[in-house]
Protein backbone atom coordinates (compact mmCIF):
# COMPACT_ATOMS: atom_id res chain seq x y z
CA UNK A 1 0.00 0.00 0.00
CA UNK A 2 1.31 3.43 -0.97
CA UNK A 3 0.00 6.01 1.50
CA UNK A 4 0.38 8.84 -1.01
CA UNK A 5 -2.11 7.18 -3.38
CA UNK A 6 -4.87 7.79 -0.86
CA UNK A 7 -6.48 11.19 -1.32
CA UNK A 8 -9.59 13.12 -0.32
CA UNK A 9 -11.96 13.15 2.61
CA UNK A 10 -14.99 10.89 2.11
CA UNK A 11 -18.26 11.01 4.01
CA UNK A 12 -20.81 8.21 4.15
CA UNK A 13 -23.96 10.33 3.66
CA UNK A 14 -26.63 8.44 5.53
CA UNK A 15 -30.24 8.59 4.37
CA UNK A 16 -33.32 6.91 5.74
CA UNK A 17 -36.31 6.45 3.46
CA UNK A 18 -34.77 8.99 1.13
CA UNK A 19 -34.25 11.64 3.80
CA UNK A 20 -30.64 12.70 4.22
CA UNK A 21 -29.88 12.51 7.93
CA UNK A 22 -28.65 15.67 9.72
CA UNK A 23 -25.46 13.85 10.72
CA UNK A 24 -24.50 13.63 7.03
CA UNK A 25 -24.49 17.44 6.78
CA UNK A 26 -22.57 17.72 10.05
CA UNK A 27 -19.91 15.33 8.73
CA UNK A 28 -19.66 17.31 5.49
CA UNK A 29 -19.00 20.44 7.57
CA UNK A 30 -16.13 18.70 9.37
CA UNK A 31 -14.86 17.06 6.18
CA UNK A 32 -14.74 20.51 4.57
CA UNK A 33 -12.43 21.78 7.37
CA UNK A 34 -10.15 18.75 7.08
CA UNK A 35 -10.03 18.80 3.29
CA UNK A 36 -9.17 22.50 3.27
CA UNK A 37 -6.21 21.86 5.60
CA UNK A 38 -5.07 18.89 3.51
CA UNK A 39 -5.79 20.69 0.23
CA UNK A 40 -7.93 17.78 -0.86
CA UNK A 41 -11.56 17.31 -1.92
CA UNK A 42 -14.70 16.38 -0.01
CA UNK A 43 -16.52 13.41 -1.52
CA UNK A 44 -19.91 12.16 -0.29
CA UNK A 45 -20.92 8.54 -0.79
CA UNK A 46 -24.68 8.51 -1.17
CA UNK A 47 -26.34 5.11 -1.29
CA UNK A 48 -29.96 4.02 -1.45
CA UNK A 49 -32.82 3.56 -3.87
CA UNK A 50 -34.69 6.39 -5.57
CA UNK A 51 -32.40 8.98 -4.01
CA UNK A 52 -30.24 10.42 -6.80
CA UNK A 53 -32.32 13.61 -7.11
CA UNK A 54 -31.17 14.59 -3.63
CA UNK A 55 -27.41 14.45 -4.35
CA UNK A 56 -27.28 18.19 -5.05
CA UNK A 57 -28.20 18.88 -1.39
CA UNK A 58 -24.91 17.30 -0.34
CA UNK A 59 -22.98 19.57 -2.68
CA UNK A 60 -24.77 22.58 -1.22
CA UNK A 61 -23.59 21.45 2.22
CA UNK A 62 -19.92 21.19 1.30
CA UNK A 63 -19.28 18.18 -0.97
CA UNK A 64 -17.14 18.69 -4.09
CA UNK A 65 -18.31 15.39 -5.50
CA UNK A 66 -21.15 13.01 -4.72
CA UNK A 67 -20.79 9.34 -5.63
CA UNK A 68 -24.31 8.03 -6.02
CA UNK A 69 -25.28 4.37 -5.83
CA UNK A 70 -28.99 4.13 -6.57
CA UNK A 71 -30.20 0.55 -6.77
CA UNK A 72 -33.06 -1.60 -5.37
CA UNK A 73 -30.62 -3.78 -3.38
CA UNK A 74 -29.91 -0.74 -1.20
CA UNK A 75 -33.52 0.24 -0.45
CA UNK A 76 -33.23 -0.83 3.20
CA UNK A 77 -30.00 -0.70 5.14
CA UNK A 78 -28.55 -4.20 5.33
CA UNK A 79 -24.94 -4.74 6.45
CA UNK A 80 -23.73 -6.99 3.65
CA UNK A 81 -25.38 -5.11 0.77
CA UNK A 82 -24.04 -1.75 1.96
CA UNK A 83 -20.61 -3.18 2.86
CA UNK A 84 -20.16 -4.58 -0.63
CA UNK A 85 -21.10 -1.30 -2.28
CA UNK A 86 -19.05 0.98 -0.01
CA UNK A 87 -15.97 -1.28 0.03
CA UNK A 88 -15.97 -1.31 -3.78
CA UNK A 89 -16.08 2.49 -3.87
CA UNK A 90 -13.24 2.69 -1.34
CA UNK A 91 -11.06 0.16 -3.19
CA UNK A 92 -11.69 2.00 -6.44
CA UNK A 93 -11.24 5.57 -5.22
CA UNK A 94 -8.71 5.19 -2.36
CA UNK A 95 -9.85 7.85 0.10
CA UNK A 96 -7.45 9.34 2.64
CA UNK A 97 -10.13 9.64 5.34
CA UNK A 98 -13.67 8.25 5.62
CA UNK A 99 -16.24 9.59 8.12
CA UNK A 100 -19.46 7.86 9.18
CA UNK A 101 -22.26 8.92 11.54
CA UNK A 102 -22.17 7.03 14.82
CA UNK A 103 -25.74 5.82 14.34
CA UNK A 104 -27.13 2.30 14.33
CA UNK A 105 -26.29 2.30 10.60
CA UNK A 106 -22.81 3.84 10.75
CA UNK A 107 -21.77 1.80 13.76
CA UNK A 108 -22.84 -1.37 11.95
CA UNK A 109 -21.29 -0.56 8.58
CA UNK A 110 -17.99 1.11 9.54
CA UNK A 111 -16.49 -1.75 11.63
CA UNK A 112 -17.56 -4.27 9.00
CA UNK A 113 -15.65 -2.24 6.41
CA UNK A 114 -12.63 -1.69 8.69
CA UNK A 115 -12.33 -5.45 9.03
CA UNK A 116 -12.84 -6.03 5.29
CA UNK A 117 -10.30 -3.35 4.33
CA UNK A 118 -7.94 -4.22 7.22
CA UNK A 119 -7.71 -0.68 8.44
CA UNK A 120 -8.28 1.27 11.64
CA UNK A 121 -11.51 2.75 12.87
CA UNK A 122 -12.06 5.12 15.78
CA UNK A 123 -15.55 5.26 17.24
CA UNK A 124 -17.60 8.20 18.50
CA UNK A 125 -15.01 10.91 17.90
CA UNK A 126 -15.67 14.30 19.43
CA UNK A 127 -12.75 16.07 17.76
CA UNK A 128 -11.06 15.48 14.40
CA UNK A 129 -8.06 17.50 13.33
CA UNK A 130 -4.87 17.42 11.30
CA UNK A 131 -2.11 17.95 13.83
CA UNK A 132 1.65 17.61 14.03
CA UNK A 133 2.50 14.54 16.11
CA UNK A 134 6.27 14.69 15.94
CA UNK A 135 8.37 17.43 14.38
CA UNK A 136 6.99 18.18 10.91
CA UNK A 137 4.96 15.00 10.56
CA UNK A 138 1.21 15.63 10.58
CA UNK A 139 -1.42 13.04 11.34
CA UNK A 140 -5.17 12.78 11.36
CA UNK A 141 -5.87 12.98 15.11
CA UNK A 142 -9.13 11.47 16.30
CA UNK A 143 -10.12 12.30 19.87
CA UNK A 144 -12.77 10.33 21.69
CA UNK A 145 -13.96 9.68 25.22
CA UNK A 146 -12.87 6.44 26.89
CA UNK A 147 -13.69 4.77 30.19
CA UNK A 148 -17.25 5.98 30.06
CA UNK A 149 -16.17 9.55 29.38
CA UNK A 150 -13.71 9.67 32.28
CA UNK A 151 -10.75 10.07 29.98
CA UNK A 152 -10.13 11.46 26.50
CA UNK A 153 -7.88 9.60 24.09
CA UNK A 154 -6.39 10.86 20.85
CA UNK A 155 -6.04 8.02 18.37
CA UNK A 156 -3.97 7.94 15.19
CA UNK A 157 -3.88 5.44 12.35
CA UNK A 158 -0.41 6.08 10.91
CA UNK A 159 0.22 3.19 8.51
CA UNK A 160 -3.15 2.04 7.19
CA UNK A 161 -5.49 3.71 4.72
CA UNK A 162 -8.14 4.89 4.64
CA UNK A 163 -8.26 6.33 8.16
CA UNK A 164 -11.80 5.98 9.37
CA UNK A 165 -13.91 7.33 12.19
CA UNK A 166 -17.49 7.57 13.34
CA UNK A 167 -18.92 10.77 14.82
CA UNK A 168 -22.08 11.01 16.85
CA UNK A 169 -25.00 13.12 15.63
CA UNK A 170 -24.97 16.63 17.07
CA UNK A 171 -21.21 16.81 17.66
CA UNK A 172 -19.98 18.59 14.51
CA UNK A 173 -21.33 21.80 13.00
CA UNK A 174 -22.80 21.74 9.54
CA UNK A 175 -21.90 24.59 7.22
CA UNK A 176 -24.41 27.12 6.02
CA UNK A 177 -26.23 25.71 3.00
CA UNK A 178 -25.10 27.42 -0.18
CA UNK A 179 -27.47 26.86 -3.14
CA UNK A 180 -24.82 28.20 -5.52
CA UNK A 181 -22.12 25.67 -4.62
CA UNK A 182 -20.97 23.65 -7.61
CA UNK A 183 -19.91 20.02 -7.58
CA UNK A 184 -19.79 16.80 -9.57
CA UNK A 185 -22.27 13.95 -9.32
CA UNK A 186 -20.81 10.54 -10.26
CA UNK A 187 -22.86 7.38 -10.59
CA UNK A 188 -21.22 4.20 -9.28
CA UNK A 189 -22.47 0.72 -10.13
CA UNK A 190 -21.28 -1.93 -7.69
CA UNK A 191 -21.05 -5.61 -8.62
CA UNK A 192 -23.00 -7.48 -5.99
CA UNK A 193 -22.22 -11.01 -4.86
CA UNK A 194 -25.81 -11.91 -3.99
CA UNK A 195 -24.79 -15.32 -2.64
CA UNK A 196 -23.64 -13.45 0.49
CA UNK A 197 -27.06 -11.89 1.10
CA UNK A 198 -28.26 -14.07 3.97
CA UNK A 199 -30.36 -11.57 5.89
CA UNK A 200 -33.66 -10.20 4.66
CA UNK A 201 -36.08 -7.62 6.00
CA UNK A 202 -39.40 -9.16 7.06
CA UNK A 203 -40.92 -5.88 8.17
CA UNK A 204 -39.99 -2.48 9.55
CA UNK A 205 -41.94 -1.20 12.51
CA UNK A 206 -41.72 2.58 12.76
CA UNK A 207 -41.05 3.99 16.19
CA UNK A 208 -43.72 6.16 17.75
CA UNK A 209 -43.70 9.43 15.80
CA UNK A 210 -44.55 11.36 18.96
CA UNK A 211 -40.97 10.78 20.05
CA UNK A 212 -39.10 13.49 18.18
CA UNK A 213 -35.34 13.28 17.92
CA UNK A 214 -33.90 14.78 21.11
CA UNK A 215 -30.52 15.40 19.49
CA UNK A 216 -32.25 18.09 17.38
CA UNK A 217 -34.15 19.69 20.25
CA UNK A 218 -33.58 23.29 21.31
CA UNK A 219 -35.08 22.83 24.78
CA UNK A 220 -34.85 19.60 26.77
CA UNK A 221 -36.39 18.82 30.13
CA UNK A 222 -34.59 15.70 31.24
CA UNK A 223 -35.30 13.37 34.13
CA UNK A 224 -33.32 10.86 36.15
CA UNK A 225 -33.83 8.54 39.08
CA UNK A 226 -35.23 11.39 41.20
CA UNK A 227 -38.26 11.60 38.91
CA UNK A 228 -39.24 8.12 40.20
CA UNK A 229 -41.83 7.02 37.65
CA UNK A 230 -44.09 7.72 34.68
CA UNK A 231 -46.20 10.14 36.75
CA UNK A 232 -43.04 12.06 37.57
CA UNK A 233 -42.25 12.31 33.87
CA UNK A 234 -45.76 13.68 33.24
CA UNK A 235 -44.73 16.70 35.35
CA UNK A 236 -41.61 17.11 33.20
CA UNK A 237 -43.70 16.77 30.03
CA UNK A 238 -46.00 19.58 31.21
CA UNK A 239 -42.99 21.83 31.74
CA UNK A 240 -41.52 20.86 28.36
CA UNK A 241 -44.88 21.65 26.74
CA UNK A 242 -45.05 25.22 28.08
CA UNK A 243 -41.43 25.78 27.04
CA UNK A 244 -41.99 24.25 23.59
CA UNK A 245 -39.39 21.61 24.35
CA UNK A 246 -39.08 17.86 24.65
CA UNK A 247 -38.55 15.37 27.42
CA UNK A 248 -35.36 13.35 27.69
CA UNK A 249 -34.06 10.84 30.17
CA UNK A 250 -30.99 9.53 31.93
CA UNK A 251 -29.86 5.95 31.39
CA UNK A 252 -31.28 4.78 34.74
CA UNK A 253 -34.85 5.56 33.71
CA UNK A 254 -34.40 3.81 30.37
CA UNK A 255 -32.83 0.71 31.90
CA UNK A 256 -35.76 0.37 34.34
CA UNK A 257 -38.23 0.66 31.48
CA UNK A 258 -39.87 3.97 32.45
CA UNK A 259 -38.65 5.81 29.35
CA UNK A 260 -37.90 4.58 25.80
CA UNK A 261 -34.31 4.29 24.57
CA UNK A 262 -34.85 7.09 22.00
CA UNK A 263 -35.04 9.54 24.91
CA UNK A 264 -31.74 8.56 26.49
CA UNK A 265 -29.05 11.20 26.80
CA UNK A 266 -25.42 10.32 27.41
CA UNK A 267 -22.53 8.15 26.39
CA UNK A 268 -24.69 5.17 25.40
CA UNK A 269 -27.62 7.35 24.39
CA UNK A 270 -27.61 10.55 22.41
CA UNK A 271 -25.41 13.61 22.45
CA UNK A 272 -27.56 16.71 22.73
CA UNK A 273 -26.78 20.38 22.21
CA UNK A 274 -29.92 22.32 23.14
CA UNK A 275 -30.10 25.99 24.08
CA UNK A 276 -31.52 24.90 27.42
CA UNK A 277 -30.99 21.60 29.21
CA UNK A 278 -32.95 21.17 32.43
CA UNK A 279 -31.68 18.20 34.42
CA UNK A 280 -34.29 17.16 36.97
CA UNK A 281 -33.39 14.52 39.52
CA UNK A 282 -30.30 13.53 37.52
CA UNK A 283 -27.23 13.01 39.68
CA UNK A 284 -24.93 13.37 36.67
CA UNK A 285 -22.91 10.21 36.08
CA UNK A 286 -19.91 10.99 33.90
CA UNK A 287 -21.57 9.12 31.02
CA UNK A 288 -24.53 11.46 31.23
CA UNK A 289 -22.39 14.58 31.45
CA UNK A 290 -20.54 13.48 28.29
CA UNK A 291 -23.80 13.74 26.38
CA UNK A 292 -24.83 17.21 27.57
CA UNK A 293 -21.62 19.21 27.64
CA UNK A 294 -22.42 20.93 24.35
CA UNK A 295 -25.60 22.44 25.81
CA UNK A 296 -25.67 26.25 25.86
CA UNK A 297 -27.25 26.55 29.29
CA UNK A 298 -27.77 23.87 31.92
CA UNK A 299 -30.17 24.14 34.86
CA UNK A 300 -30.07 21.34 37.43
CA UNK A 301 -32.61 20.56 40.13
CA UNK A 302 -31.53 17.90 42.60
CA UNK A 303 -32.09 17.13 46.27
CA UNK A 304 -28.47 16.13 46.81
CA UNK A 305 -26.27 19.18 46.95
CA UNK A 306 -23.22 16.99 46.30
CA UNK A 307 -24.64 15.60 43.03
CA UNK A 308 -22.00 15.84 40.26
CA UNK A 309 -24.55 17.49 37.95
CA UNK A 310 -23.98 20.73 39.91
CA UNK A 311 -20.37 20.80 38.75
CA UNK A 312 -21.52 21.38 35.15
CA UNK A 313 -24.78 23.27 35.74
CA UNK A 314 -24.85 26.98 35.00
CA UNK A 315 -27.68 27.31 37.51
CA UNK A 316 -28.11 24.68 40.20
CA UNK A 317 -31.10 24.39 42.52
CA UNK A 318 -30.88 22.15 45.57
CA UNK A 319 -34.49 21.16 46.11
CA UNK A 320 -37.39 18.85 45.38
CA UNK A 321 -38.23 18.72 41.69
CA UNK A 322 -41.69 17.31 42.48
CA UNK A 323 -42.53 20.64 44.15
CA UNK A 324 -40.53 22.98 41.93
CA UNK A 325 -41.38 21.65 38.47
CA UNK A 326 -45.21 22.00 38.71
CA UNK A 327 -44.86 25.49 40.25
CA UNK A 328 -42.41 26.49 37.57
CA UNK A 329 -44.74 25.19 34.85
CA UNK A 330 -47.61 27.30 36.16
CA UNK A 331 -45.43 30.36 36.51
CA UNK A 332 -44.06 30.08 32.96
CA UNK A 333 -47.56 29.49 31.61
CA UNK A 334 -48.56 32.82 33.18
CA UNK A 335 -45.45 34.57 31.85
CA UNK A 336 -46.21 33.32 28.35
CA UNK A 337 -49.79 34.62 28.53
CA UNK A 338 -48.60 38.13 29.34
CA UNK B 1 -27.18 -26.01 18.42
CA UNK B 2 -23.71 -24.78 19.39
CA UNK B 3 -23.56 -21.16 20.52
CA UNK B 4 -20.45 -19.11 21.21
CA UNK B 5 -20.88 -16.07 23.46
CA UNK B 6 -18.14 -13.42 23.55
CA UNK B 7 -17.76 -11.76 26.94
CA UNK B 8 -15.38 -9.15 28.29
CA UNK B 9 -14.37 -8.28 31.81
CA UNK B 10 -14.55 -4.52 32.30
CA UNK B 11 -14.09 -2.03 35.12
CA UNK B 12 -17.45 -0.76 36.30
CA UNK B 13 -17.09 2.67 34.71
CA UNK B 14 -20.00 4.09 36.70
CA UNK B 15 -17.80 3.59 39.77
CA UNK B 16 -14.78 5.39 38.36
CA UNK B 17 -14.21 8.77 39.91
CA UNK B 18 -11.92 11.63 39.02
CA UNK B 19 -9.42 13.02 41.47
CA UNK B 20 -10.62 16.64 41.58
CA UNK B 21 -7.13 17.94 42.40
CA UNK B 22 -4.96 15.94 40.02
CA UNK B 23 -7.64 15.38 37.39
CA UNK B 24 -6.69 11.72 37.05
CA UNK B 25 -8.78 8.57 37.23
CA UNK B 26 -9.16 6.87 40.58
CA UNK B 27 -9.16 3.21 39.63
CA UNK B 28 -8.44 1.76 43.07
CA UNK B 29 -11.30 -0.28 44.40
CA UNK B 30 -13.25 -0.11 41.14
CA UNK B 31 -14.92 -3.52 40.76
CA UNK B 32 -14.50 -5.64 37.62
CA UNK B 33 -17.74 -6.89 36.12
CA UNK B 34 -19.01 -8.84 33.14
CA UNK B 35 -19.73 -6.23 30.48
CA UNK B 36 -23.52 -5.58 30.65
CA UNK B 37 -24.29 -6.02 26.94
CA UNK B 38 -22.26 -9.27 26.93
CA UNK B 39 -24.26 -10.49 29.90
CA UNK B 40 -27.39 -9.75 27.88
CA UNK B 41 -25.88 -11.82 25.06
CA UNK B 42 -25.26 -14.72 27.44
CA UNK B 43 -28.86 -14.44 28.63
CA UNK B 44 -30.10 -14.72 25.04
CA UNK B 45 -27.93 -17.82 24.52
CA UNK B 46 -29.26 -19.39 27.71
CA UNK B 47 -32.87 -18.65 26.66
CA UNK B 48 -32.24 -20.38 23.34
CA UNK B 49 -30.71 -23.26 25.29
CA UNK B 50 -33.77 -23.44 27.59
CA UNK B 51 -36.15 -23.43 24.63
CA UNK B 52 -34.36 -25.64 22.11
CA UNK B 53 -31.38 -27.22 23.86
CA UNK B 54 -27.93 -25.87 23.03
CA UNK B 55 -24.31 -26.11 24.05
CA UNK B 56 -23.12 -22.67 25.15
CA UNK B 57 -19.41 -21.82 25.10
CA UNK B 58 -18.32 -18.49 26.57
CA UNK B 59 -15.07 -17.07 25.26
CA UNK B 60 -13.05 -14.09 26.39
CA UNK B 61 -9.71 -12.47 25.77
CA UNK B 62 -7.94 -10.87 28.68
CA UNK B 63 -5.68 -11.31 31.68
CA UNK B 64 -5.89 -14.42 33.92
CA UNK B 65 -8.14 -12.52 36.36
CA UNK B 66 -10.99 -12.81 33.84
CA UNK B 67 -11.34 -16.36 35.17
CA UNK B 68 -13.77 -15.03 37.83
CA UNK B 69 -16.11 -13.58 35.22
CA UNK B 70 -16.05 -16.80 33.19
CA UNK B 71 -16.97 -18.77 36.32
CA UNK B 72 -19.93 -16.43 36.76
CA UNK B 73 -20.96 -17.29 33.18
CA UNK B 74 -20.67 -21.01 33.97
CA UNK B 75 -22.74 -20.53 37.13
CA UNK B 76 -25.42 -18.78 35.08
CA UNK B 77 -25.64 -21.87 32.87
CA UNK B 78 -22.90 -21.81 30.22
CA UNK B 79 -21.40 -25.22 29.44
CA UNK B 80 -17.82 -24.38 28.60
CA UNK B 81 -15.49 -21.42 29.15
CA UNK B 82 -12.34 -20.52 27.26
CA UNK B 83 -10.04 -17.63 28.11
CA UNK B 84 -7.57 -16.45 25.49
CA UNK B 85 -4.68 -15.13 27.50
CA UNK B 86 -1.23 -14.46 26.14
CA UNK B 87 1.21 -11.55 26.16
CA UNK B 88 1.10 -11.69 22.36
CA UNK B 89 -2.42 -10.22 22.50
CA UNK B 90 -1.36 -7.18 24.56
CA UNK B 91 -2.02 -3.74 23.11
CA UNK B 92 -4.60 -5.04 20.63
CA UNK B 93 -7.07 -2.56 19.15
CA UNK B 94 -10.48 -3.74 17.98
CA UNK B 95 -9.16 -5.15 14.67
CA UNK B 96 -6.43 -7.23 16.34
CA UNK B 97 -8.81 -8.30 19.12
CA UNK B 98 -11.49 -9.43 16.69
CA UNK B 99 -8.82 -11.21 14.64
CA UNK B 100 -7.62 -13.19 17.68
CA UNK B 101 -11.21 -14.09 18.60
CA UNK B 102 -11.83 -15.22 15.00
CA UNK B 103 -8.85 -17.58 15.32
CA UNK B 104 -10.43 -19.09 18.41
CA UNK B 105 -13.90 -19.33 16.86
CA UNK B 106 -12.46 -21.14 13.82
CA UNK B 107 -11.21 -23.94 16.06
CA UNK B 108 -14.69 -24.46 17.57
CA UNK B 109 -17.94 -25.85 16.15
CA UNK B 110 -20.65 -23.25 16.15
CA UNK B 111 -24.01 -22.39 14.63
CA UNK B 112 -24.40 -18.95 16.18
CA UNK B 113 -22.09 -16.36 17.73
CA UNK B 114 -23.47 -13.80 20.17
CA UNK B 115 -21.60 -10.73 21.41
CA UNK B 116 -22.62 -7.66 23.34
CA UNK B 117 -23.29 -4.48 21.40
CA UNK B 118 -20.38 -2.68 23.04
CA UNK B 119 -18.19 -2.74 26.14
CA UNK B 120 -18.59 0.02 28.72
CA UNK B 121 -14.84 0.71 28.96
CA UNK B 122 -14.32 1.37 25.24
CA UNK B 123 -17.87 1.88 23.93
CA UNK B 124 -16.67 1.21 20.38
CA UNK B 125 -19.23 -1.44 19.27
CA UNK B 126 -16.60 -2.59 16.76
CA UNK B 127 -15.40 -6.02 17.87
CA UNK B 128 -18.68 -7.79 17.02
CA UNK B 129 -18.96 -6.64 13.38
CA UNK B 130 -15.19 -6.96 12.85
CA UNK B 131 -15.29 -10.54 14.13
CA UNK B 132 -18.25 -11.34 11.85
CA UNK B 133 -16.29 -10.08 8.85
CA UNK B 134 -13.14 -12.06 9.74
CA UNK B 135 -15.31 -15.19 9.83
CA UNK B 136 -17.35 -14.26 6.75
CA UNK B 137 -20.59 -14.39 8.76
CA UNK B 138 -23.62 -12.14 8.34
CA UNK B 139 -24.03 -9.77 11.30
CA UNK B 140 -27.03 -8.26 12.95
CA UNK B 141 -26.35 -5.52 15.49
CA UNK B 142 -28.51 -3.85 18.16
CA UNK B 143 -30.49 -7.05 18.69
CA UNK B 144 -33.47 -6.75 21.04
CA UNK B 145 -35.04 -10.15 20.33
CA UNK B 146 -34.11 -13.38 18.54
CA UNK B 147 -36.20 -16.49 18.01
CA UNK B 148 -35.45 -19.77 16.26
CA UNK B 149 -37.93 -20.53 13.48
CA UNK B 150 -39.12 -23.99 12.38
CA UNK B 151 -36.98 -23.77 9.24
CA UNK B 152 -33.85 -23.23 11.38
CA UNK B 153 -33.54 -19.54 10.51
CA UNK B 154 -33.43 -16.83 13.14
CA UNK B 155 -36.10 -14.13 13.39
CA UNK B 156 -34.47 -11.06 14.86
CA UNK B 157 -35.59 -7.65 16.09
CA UNK B 158 -32.96 -4.99 15.45
CA UNK B 159 -33.51 -1.74 17.32
CA UNK B 160 -32.72 1.41 15.34
CA UNK B 161 -33.18 5.04 16.39
CA UNK B 162 -36.41 5.43 14.44
CA UNK B 163 -37.65 1.89 13.91
CA UNK B 164 -37.44 -1.78 14.74
CA UNK B 165 -36.35 -3.91 11.81
CA UNK B 166 -37.63 -7.48 11.83
CA UNK B 167 -35.01 -9.56 10.02
CA UNK B 168 -34.69 -13.18 9.05
CA UNK B 169 -31.18 -14.64 8.97
CA UNK B 170 -30.37 -17.84 7.13
CA UNK B 171 -27.52 -20.04 8.31
CA UNK B 172 -24.75 -19.12 10.70
CA UNK B 173 -24.57 -15.52 11.85
CA UNK B 174 -23.28 -13.19 14.54
CA UNK B 175 -25.56 -11.08 16.70
CA UNK B 176 -24.65 -8.12 18.90
CA UNK B 177 -27.08 -7.72 21.73
CA UNK B 178 -28.51 -4.89 23.86
CA UNK B 179 -28.41 -5.47 27.62
CA UNK B 180 -31.64 -3.52 28.06
CA UNK B 181 -33.54 -6.17 26.08
CA UNK B 182 -32.30 -9.20 28.01
CA UNK B 183 -32.62 -9.04 31.76
CA UNK B 184 -29.89 -11.46 32.79
CA UNK B 185 -30.63 -14.27 35.22
CA UNK B 186 -28.78 -14.68 38.49
CA UNK B 187 -26.34 -17.46 39.14
CA UNK B 188 -28.09 -20.44 40.71
CA UNK B 189 -26.76 -22.07 43.88
CA UNK B 190 -26.24 -25.37 42.10
CA UNK B 191 -24.72 -23.45 39.21
CA UNK B 192 -22.19 -21.84 41.54
CA UNK B 193 -21.29 -25.25 43.00
CA UNK B 194 -20.86 -26.73 39.53
CA UNK B 195 -18.93 -23.73 38.23
CA UNK B 196 -16.16 -24.40 40.68
CA UNK B 197 -15.89 -27.99 39.57
CA UNK B 198 -15.74 -27.00 35.91
CA UNK B 199 -12.53 -25.90 34.28
CA UNK B 200 -11.97 -22.51 32.72
CA UNK B 201 -9.69 -23.41 29.83
CA UNK B 202 -6.86 -20.96 29.33
CA UNK B 203 -5.56 -20.90 25.76
CA UNK B 204 -2.42 -19.25 24.44
CA UNK B 205 -1.93 -17.85 20.94
CA UNK B 206 -0.31 -21.13 19.78
CA UNK B 207 -3.60 -22.96 20.21
CA UNK B 208 -5.62 -20.87 17.76
CA UNK B 209 -5.65 -20.42 14.00
CA UNK B 210 -3.87 -17.07 13.53
CA UNK B 211 -0.82 -15.37 12.03
CA UNK B 212 1.25 -13.96 14.85
CA UNK B 213 2.03 -10.67 13.09
CA UNK B 214 -1.65 -9.75 13.10
CA UNK B 215 -1.96 -10.01 16.88
CA UNK B 216 -1.57 -7.44 19.64
CA UNK B 217 0.09 -4.10 19.10
CA UNK B 218 1.74 -5.04 15.79
CA UNK B 219 -1.62 -6.13 14.35
CA UNK B 220 -3.35 -2.92 15.41
CA UNK B 221 -3.76 -0.14 12.82
CA UNK B 222 -4.81 2.39 15.47
CA UNK B 223 -2.48 3.67 18.18
CA UNK B 224 -3.22 5.83 21.19
CA UNK B 225 -1.23 9.01 20.53
CA UNK B 226 -2.06 10.50 23.92
CA UNK B 227 -4.71 10.40 26.60
CA UNK B 228 -5.70 13.08 29.02
CA UNK B 229 -8.38 13.80 31.61
CA UNK B 230 -11.31 15.64 30.23
CA UNK B 231 -11.32 19.38 30.78
CA UNK B 232 -14.16 20.14 33.12
CA UNK B 233 -16.36 23.12 32.63
CA UNK B 234 -16.33 25.79 35.36
CA UNK B 235 -19.21 25.18 37.75
CA UNK B 236 -21.94 27.83 37.83
CA UNK B 237 -24.01 29.07 40.77
CA UNK B 238 -25.78 26.65 43.11
CA UNK B 239 -28.61 27.78 45.38
CA UNK B 240 -30.22 26.00 48.31
CA UNK B 241 -33.56 27.80 48.47
CA UNK B 242 -37.31 27.33 48.92
CA UNK B 243 -39.34 26.12 45.93
CA UNK B 244 -40.80 29.63 45.53
CA UNK B 245 -37.36 31.20 45.40
CA UNK B 246 -36.17 28.48 43.05
CA UNK B 247 -38.97 29.25 40.60
CA UNK B 248 -38.05 32.94 40.77
CA UNK B 249 -34.36 32.22 40.08
CA UNK B 250 -35.13 29.95 37.14
CA UNK B 251 -37.70 32.30 35.57
CA UNK B 252 -35.28 35.22 35.80
CA UNK B 253 -32.52 33.20 34.13
CA UNK B 254 -34.84 32.02 31.36
CA UNK B 255 -35.85 35.62 30.70
CA UNK B 256 -32.22 36.76 30.71
CA UNK B 257 -31.44 34.04 28.13
CA UNK B 258 -34.50 35.04 26.06
CA UNK B 259 -35.90 31.52 26.36
CA UNK B 260 -39.21 32.90 27.65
Amino acid sequence: MEKKDYKNVFVFAEQREGVIQPVAFELLGKARDLADVLEEKVVAMFLGYGIKDKAQELIEHGADEVIVVDTPELKDFLSEQYSQAVSQIILDRKPHIVLYGATTIGRDLAPRLASRLKTGLTADCTKLEIQPVKEEEKEFCMTRPAFGGNLMATIVCPDNRPQMSTVRPGVMQKMQRDPNRQGVITVFEPKFDTSKFKVKVVETIKADKSIADISEAKILVSGGRGVHDKEGFDKLQALADVLGGQVASSRAMVDNGVMPHECQVGQTGKTVRPNLYMACGISGAIQHLAGIEESDFIIAINKDKFAPIFSVADLGIVGDLHKIVPMLTERIRKEMEK
Amino acid sequence: MNIIVCVKQVPDTTEIKIDPVKGTLIRDGVPSIMNPDDKGGLELALRLKDAHGAHVTVISMGPPQADVMLREALAMGADRAILLSDRKFAGADTLATSYALSGLCRTLDYDLIIAGRQAIDGDTAQVGPELAEHLGLPQITYVADAKLLENGNLLIHKENEDSVQVLEAEGKCLLTVLASAFDARYMSVSGIMEAYNKEVEVWSADKIDVEEGKLGLSGSPTKVFRSFPKAMKEPGEVHEVTPEEAVELIVNKLKEKHII
